[in-house]
This record gives C-alpha cells, structure tokens and sequence, in this order.
C-alpha cells in the first residue's frame, strides 16, 4: 500500500492509504480527526470542507494521491485557540443548531475571507452555496461572515 | 405497535419526569464519610483517599460538589434545538447556579433513571419544564436551610445567587462550602418546595448561548461517527433494494478482495412490513476503514428476491389516492349537516392537494457504534432521539436483556424525526456480533435517501360551501396518505386518531357544518414522522384553501381567519368525533386547550410587525397562514421581491409565536429561523419518487434542499410574553410557512399552488 506524507495543520503525517481514499477519510479514520464531517461523499454538501493551500476543497472528492505536497488546514488547525474571526463571529452569533455541518461552513467562509476580506451579501450567498446546513442557520451564517469581515 | 411517542398516543400522559421518584441508584454505598443510613432521594458520594470531596445529588437532574461544581444532567438528545442547554438553564436558574461555572453531562439511555427520554414532539420543554424548575429549587431550598440554621436567621431572608448562599444581612457562602451540611437533611416533600417568582429568574427568558458553541466552531463536538473504539472496523451495508426483499445468494469473493475488507456477513432483515426498529435484510461489509468498506460494498455482488413492492411506483398510488378522494371516505369529525350545506350553497370551492414523499436528510447520515463484549453485553454510542428505544431494538436484535444494554448518547448531526428510530442501533450491534469487535456502521448519503422512515405523500380535497351572503357554511376535508403504522401493520389502511390530530380534525374554524373524512392507501416502504408531521401537508391543504376563501368572500386573508375563528374561546374537538378520540398531542384538553384568542393574538401580532396592510396597499407581495401544531400557536407572513431579470426571492419572513414561558429566547428563534429554511425546501426543492419500488433519489444532486441563495433573507421572530405554562416550538415553525409561501406566490403571478413541491 502507498505511503503518502500529508503536510496538515502544519505538522507532517505518514499515512499508508490506498491512492483513491478520499482525503475526507484519511483525516477521519487514519488519522482520527473528527472535526472534518462526512455529508454526501459527492462534494454536494460540503461538510468535509478543508483548506489546500488556504482555499476550500471538499475532501470527501480529493483523492490522497492528488493532494501532494500541499498544506492542508482542517478545522482543528484553523486557530490556535478556537479564536480566528470566522470562529469568533460564529460564537458571537450563536450560529450552530444541531453543528454537524459546521466544521465545513466555518472552513468555507474562512476560505473565502482569504480571497476575498470584504464580501457582499451577494457574494457571500454564491461563496457558501456549496454547504448545506439542514437545520437552516444561512441567515446567521451570513451575519457571522459580514461580522469576521469588519475584524479582519 | 407505537413506541412511546405522545403525539401518536392514545392515552393521555402522566408525569414523566423523575425528580422526586428516588430510583434505588440513588441509594448509592457511601464512602468514608457515610453516615451508614440511606437517606431518600438523597445521593452523596464522596471521592478522592481521604473523602474530601462530597457530592450532593438530590435527584438525578443535577449534584453539587464541595469543590463548587454544579453538574447539570441533560437527558434529552441535542439535534440542533438547543434542548441539553435549554433544560439545565431552568435547573440553574432555580438553584441559583452561576452558569458561567456550571458543566453538562449527557444521560445514558435509561428512563427508569432519567425518566422519559424520547425527544421527539416538540415536548421535552412542555413535559419537563415543571420538573425541571421542582429539580433545581429542591437544591436551592436545602441549600438555603442548611446555610440560615448556620447563621441563625430566616431561611425566608435568604436566596441562591451565582452559586452562593446570600442573606439579607449581607453574609454569604458558597454552595460548596454547604454541601457537607445537608447529608442529614431530609429531600423536602413536593409540595413544600417553593419555585421562585416569574420575575426573579435570571437565565429563563433569555438568550443564553447553546453550551457546546465553543467545542462545535473548534471541531471538538462528538457526533455518532466520531467516537473511536480500541481496534473497532467499519461497516457498511448494501440494503434490500425494495423493501421487503430477501437475498436469494449473494457472493463476496471480489468484496473481501479489496485491501482492508475483513468480514462480509449478511444480516437477516425483518421482511414485510419492515417494523420501525428492525435492521433492514442486508449484506454487510466489515473493514479496517470506511473507504474499504464502501468500496467492499460496491464489489459485491447479490442476488435479490425483490418481493411484494417491486412494482410500486409512488406516482401511480398518488394519483389512486387523488381518485379516491371523490369518494365516500371514513368520517373521522362530523358537525352539522355538510351535504345540506353544500346542496344550499350559492358558491363552491372544490381544490385538491398533493405533497410528495420527504426524506429527513440530516446531514450527518445515520451512523452508529455498538460494542458486544465477551459476556454478551452491549455497549452503544450513537446519535439517538430516542436511546431507550434504541436499547430494547438492540437487546431485541441480540437475544439479550435491556439490562445488559448500555447506550450513550452522542450529540446528533440533525434529527428531525430520523434518529427517533433505532434500526441503524441494532445494525451496529448485530454486526459487532459478528465481528467480535466494536462496529461503527456508516450509512451512506445514498443508504439515507435510499432507506429513510420517509414522510408520507398524500392527496387531499377540500370543499368549501358559502352561502349568499358569503358566509362559509360547510367544510369537507379528505385526507389520505400512507399511514406511519403501515410500517408495522398490514391492516392500517387510514391514518390514526394521532395523524389526523396534526393539523386536519383540529380545524378550529367557525364554520357551521364541518366533515373531515380520510382514505384508505397501503404502504410500501418506511413511514416515518418529519419535523410537524402530518401538519406539513394538512396545513399547506387548509390554509391554502382559506386564501382561496377569504378571496371569494372579499376579505383580506388575515381578517378572513380573524372572523373565522370567531369568539375568543376554548375548543374542545372530541364531540364531534365519531369513532375515535382527539389527541391534543398527548395531553389532556383540559391542560391544553385550544384557544382562539391566542391563536388571534398572534395572527394580530404578525400583521403588526409585517405592517400588513401598508404594505399590502403599497404593493407588497406578501402571503399569510397561521397554524397551531404542538400546542404552539403560530402566525407567518412570507414577503416575496422579484428582480429585474424575473427572480423571485424571500427577502423577508415574519413569525409570530405564542409558546407559553419563552425559556431560551435565542434557541426559539433560531428554530423559528431554521423552521423557514426547513420548510423552504419542503415547498420548494425536495421530493422522493419510487418507481419499482426504489427510490429514485440518491444524493443531494436530485434530493435538493435549500442552499443559502435561494434560502429566505431575513427572518423576524416575535415571540408573545406570556407566563403559561410551554409549548415545544421544534416544529412549529414549520406547517405555516408552505401556505404562506404559496399565498404568497399566487399574489406574485396569479396561479394558485395545489402540488407540493413547486418551483420559486
């Protein structure tokens, strides 16, 4: 079985994975981080969401094979301390229901602040339509995002 | 047989709660500190070499430690409704807890213990808010005596505060420090425990935050899927295609030829009709790793009797359903004379209605860890609304006595009804039988869509006479969709007592001769509840319907419900009942009663706050339903914009909503937020087809649920003040919503909306 050298969350992880297991799967289960959620296995829900060199991927559809020697971030490296300004402007807004998408809502919009620190209503709509939230907490998702975005 | 579900019961609840039923846990051997003595209802353990530490635990709700450690218990399951915060909040606010300090923990499935457990209904709020406010002021009355003896002043000149002993004189000590004065002290009687003032309370009645926000934004929250066993493997399982299948053979060469495979073991399913907690017929593929699994699962190959469902097709039943609605059904409320009514009538109104099958899809798909140890006891962690249910499915599945089941609860990724059934439970437990190790069995977004408990379509005709005047003279409603008890029984044909109580016998209008009739339909897969049940398509029937009505009598649509419900009054449903018995969820119409003029006070209050008629003048599109489910009354304005380009968006929703006490203000809210994007979608995006039997929807490609462009922009909850006693508000939100999204849309482009899902 190929071994693969994952740079995540800044450290360095050997992990021995067939070369079609789904990124989302070797962080779950070969390296037991459970922040990064399975949704939908089809990146339709965007759940799994996780940082490759600062921009959002879903995991579920990255092969390990395919992420080569670039940085991974889940949402147990996005801060040190739980206090980025996405996962500040998400406690300030009492944003999660149920929570279980929320991993991947808070990496999106992280993600997008990256490339873009000052997003519109609009913008911020098109930049999270890829993450699903069933217990429907979009309108504080939003307010959260437009928060982070005056801290930044 | 129906689990233990109030909205499906037949008889009326007692108290469910536990506090002052001192189970014989709570007669726990004491340390070295023991007084030798059992003392009732009391709990003290003492901990560390030398007993330093006591705990104080006066029932199983909550325990003190002399470290100042207030432990609160949550025993209802967390899916997103901000229930594990909101029960503890009224704990601690009786007891005077500094919440700031205090720590949660999650109850075991164990009702004898904790009492009922079963969240579902809307009611862990209206069944233990009472309980929950006697648990807290229990401590809080012992804590207070043992500080005023010591001090030698009134008890009645004391009170708790952040966790401290206050008198008026300005003296004070913590509850720690008391905690080792109260060993002797007797629990006080029920009826002697004095609950604060309304106005004294600090935590009910406001926003306090969900206590797992932190460790949720940080990804430290524990799901189903997320706890990790010593050498556990994955499961998962390919499923009877159509329900009711049986494997004819099956061959797993190619499945344990992929790396990691470990074991592939069919598991006996529960045939036709499938039950609510039984594992489905299956073979399962048990692996090192999920993606082995999955990949094990694709490679294998089965051969399948598909049995008895084969040739159902969803769109051929519905439309026999539809059909039959113009015929004689079972009557099920009878009051005047209907036929007499509509034969005099100057004016008809005669619509159909259709709703398509829903599935949950909670976002964390059904997943499960069950641990089956040498001795042949269990060990289960999963993400369940209902554990002790998922305790007698897993002890059935086994062959064993629930006492050699223990489950613990994880925090659920969505619920929505879903998670209530254990039949995923019993599948881990089964296979980590076979396995000899723990087992987490993973379902697939695929397995979920495929092999939910769905919400049942159905079709609906309402006729509607009016007389010359325009009064509205006669109502007949049919109803008839597959029933949640065809899931257990061939013979239920029409939908019980409990069904027809959500939203369709419960009509609450003043109109002179009413006749609600349902039709019989088979089913043919897994019928489930969906957050507000049957109220999802009764509501979006009747409150369409009475749009159309206060059109064809003139009248705008909020003072045609306003004089509809008429006098303020209480209505009680079971006199005109024939043959069966209004359910009023569970609860005794005496103790919750259906009052019209809350009902009006909300539907006044969502005309203020939406400005309804200066806009309506104005030209703003805008559509109203108001709908009571769940005890909880509910009125809704859904204001629709179009763009230039001809899109059509929510940017506003306006709820007003009477629960009773408003314990948590945020969560309420926030379910009300949630409650429109729920049903956003149920109007909107989803639905779930069968053809031969399978279901025709695999992932959230072609099972849509709203994304936040299209979602309502801003949500506006009003909740009424009030001092009577909660109502749950999960579901509420929901029901009138879709008719007045509908409304709501006629007002756009001047169609009307009779079949559920349709296009914004």
């Amino acid at each position: 079985m190929p071994k693969y050298t994952l740079k995540i969350n800044g450290e360095n992880k050997e992990v021995d994975a067939v070369e079609d297991m789904p990124l989302l799967w070797v962080i779950r289960d070969l390296l037991g981080m459970k922040g990064t959620k399975f949704g939908c296995g089809q990146a339709f829900c965007g759940a799994c969401t996780v940082h490759l060199d600062g921009v959002a991927v879903r995991s579920c559809s990255l092969q390990v094979s395919a992420v080569g020697d670039g940085e991974v971030t889940t949402i147990e490296g996005l801060s040190e301390n739980g206090d980025h300004p996405v996962q500040k402007a998400w406690v300030e807004h009492i944003v999660p229901q149920c929570g279980y998408c929320q991993s991947g809502q808070i990496m999106n919009a992280a993600a997008l602040l990256n490339s873009n620190s000052n997003p519109s209503e609009a913008e911020i709509e098109q930049a999270m339509a890829g993450n699903l939230c069933r217990c429907g907490t979009y309108n504080r998702i939003k307010d959260a995002i437009l928060t982070a975005s005056k801290s930044l | 047989m129906l689990p233990n579900i109030p909205f499906l019961q037949k008889n009326k609840r007692k108290d469910q709660s536990k506090v002052f039923v001192p189970s014989r846990r709570d007669f726990l051997k004491l340390g070295s500190l023991a007084t030798g003595g059992l003392i009732l209802g009391v709990n003290f353990q003492c901990a560390g070499p030398k007993g330093e530490s006591i705990t104080f635990a006066p029932n199983v709700y909550l325990s003190i430690d002399s470290d100042n450690q207030v432990t609160l218990v949550a025993h209802r399951s967390e899916m997103g409704t901000g229930i594990r915060t909101s029960l503890p909040q009224i704990v601690a606010d009786e007891l005077g807890a500094d919440w700031s300090t205090i720590k949660i923990v999650q109850a075991e499935g164990d009702e004898e213990k904790y009492g009922n457990q079963n969240t579902d209904g809307s009611f862990s709020i209206r069944m233990f808010y009472e309980p929950m406010r006697k648990a807290g002021a229990t401590a809080r009355q012992m804590l207070i005596a043992a500080a005023a003896a010591d001090w030698g002043v009134d008890a009645a000149e004391c009170d708790t505060k952040n966790g401290m002993v206050q008198h008026s004189g300005g003296k004070s000590a913590s509850f720690g420090d008391l905690v080792g004065k109260l060993k002797d002290m007797p629990v006080p009687a029920p009826e002697s425990v004095k609950l604060r003032e309304f106005s004294n309370y600090n935590l009910i009645g406001t926003d306090v935050p969900i206590y797992d926000l932190k460790d949720i934004t940080i990804g430290k929250a524990v799901f189903g899927a997320d706890v990790d066993l010593p050498n556990m493997k994955i499961a998962v399982v390919k499923r009877s295609p159509v329900i009711g299948a049986k494997i004819i053979s099956y061959n797993d060469e190619k499945a344990l030829a992929v790396p990691g495979v470990v074991q592939v073991v069919k598991i006996e399913g529960s045939g036709f009709p499938p039950g609510l907690d039984k594992a489905l017929e299956g073979v399962a593929v048990i692996a090192e790793n999920t993606w082995s699994a999955i990949k094990g699962r694709e490679a294998l190959e089965v051969e399948w009797d598909l049995g008895e469902n084969q040739n159902y097709n969803s769109a051929d039943q519905l439309a026999e359903m539809l059909q039959s609605t113009k015929t004689k059904g079972k009557v099920r409320r009878e009051r005047g004379d209907f036929d007499g009514a509509n034969r005099s009538a100057s004016k008809k109104i005669e619509r159909t209605f259709e709703a398509p099958f829903y599935a949950h899809a909670t976002i964390e798909p059904p997943a499960a860890i069950a641990h089956v140890k040498e001795d042949g006891s269990c060990e289960v962690w999963a993400p369940s609304q209902h554990p002790q249910w998922a305790r007698g499915a897993v002890a059935g599945a086994l062959g064993i006595d629930v006492s050699q089941v223990k489950v613990n609860v994880t925090l659920l990724g969505g619920g929505f009804g879903r998670k209530s059934k254990p039949d995923f439970v019993a599948e881990a437990a089964l296979l980590s039988k076979a396995a000899k190790a723990p087992v987490r069995v993973q379902w697939t977004r695929e397995d979920d869509l495929h092999f939910d408990f769905f919400h049942s379509h159905s079709a609906q005709r309402i006729i509607a006479s009016l007389d010359s005047s325009g009064n509205l003279t006669g109502w007949n409603h049919h109803t008839v969709f597959p029933a949640i008890g065809s899931t257990s029984s061939k013979e239920e044909l029409h939908p019980s007592d409990g069904e027809m109580g959500l939203g369709c016998v419960d009509f609450p209008f003043d109109v002179p001769n009413i006749r609600i009739e349902s039709h019989e339909s088979t089913g043919n897969t897994r019928v489930g509840w969906l957050r507000s049940v049957s109220n999802i398509h009764h509501a979006f029937a009747i409150h369409s319907m009475l749009d159309e009505i206060a059109e064809a009598r003139g009248k705008d649509p909020i003072e045609n419900a306003l004089e509809l419900l008429g006098e303020d009054k209480d209505i009680t449903f079971q006199s005109e009942m024939v043959d069966g018995e209004y359910g009023n969820y569970g609860e005794k119409i005496e103790d919750y009663p259906w009052n019209t003029g809350r009902m009006k006070h909300v539907i006044r209050e969502v005309a203020t706050k939406s400005n309804w008629t200066a806009n309506k003048e104005s030209g703003k599109i805008m559509g109203f339903a108001a709908h009571k489910s769940f005890l909880t009354y509910v009125a809704c304005v859904v204001v629709l914009e179009k763009d230039s380009s001809g899109k059509i968006s929510i940017p506003e929703v306006f709820y007003a909503v009477d629960c009773g006490v408003a314990v948590n203000t945020d969560r309420i809210r926030s379910q009300f937020e949630g409650g429109s994007q729920f049903a956003t979608s149920l109007a909107t995006t989803s639905a779930i087809t069968f053809e031969n039997g399978q279901v025709q929807q695999n992932n959230f490609d072609t099972y849509q649920i709203i994304r936040m462009p299209a979602s309502p922009k801003k949500i506006h909850v009003h909740i009424i003040e009030s001092q009577i006693k909660p109502t749950g508000v999960g579901e509420p939100p929901v029901p009138p919503f879709i008719p007045a999204l509908a409304n709501a849309m006629y007002r756009m482009n001047g169609q009307r909306i009779y079949k559920l899902p349709f296009k914004v």
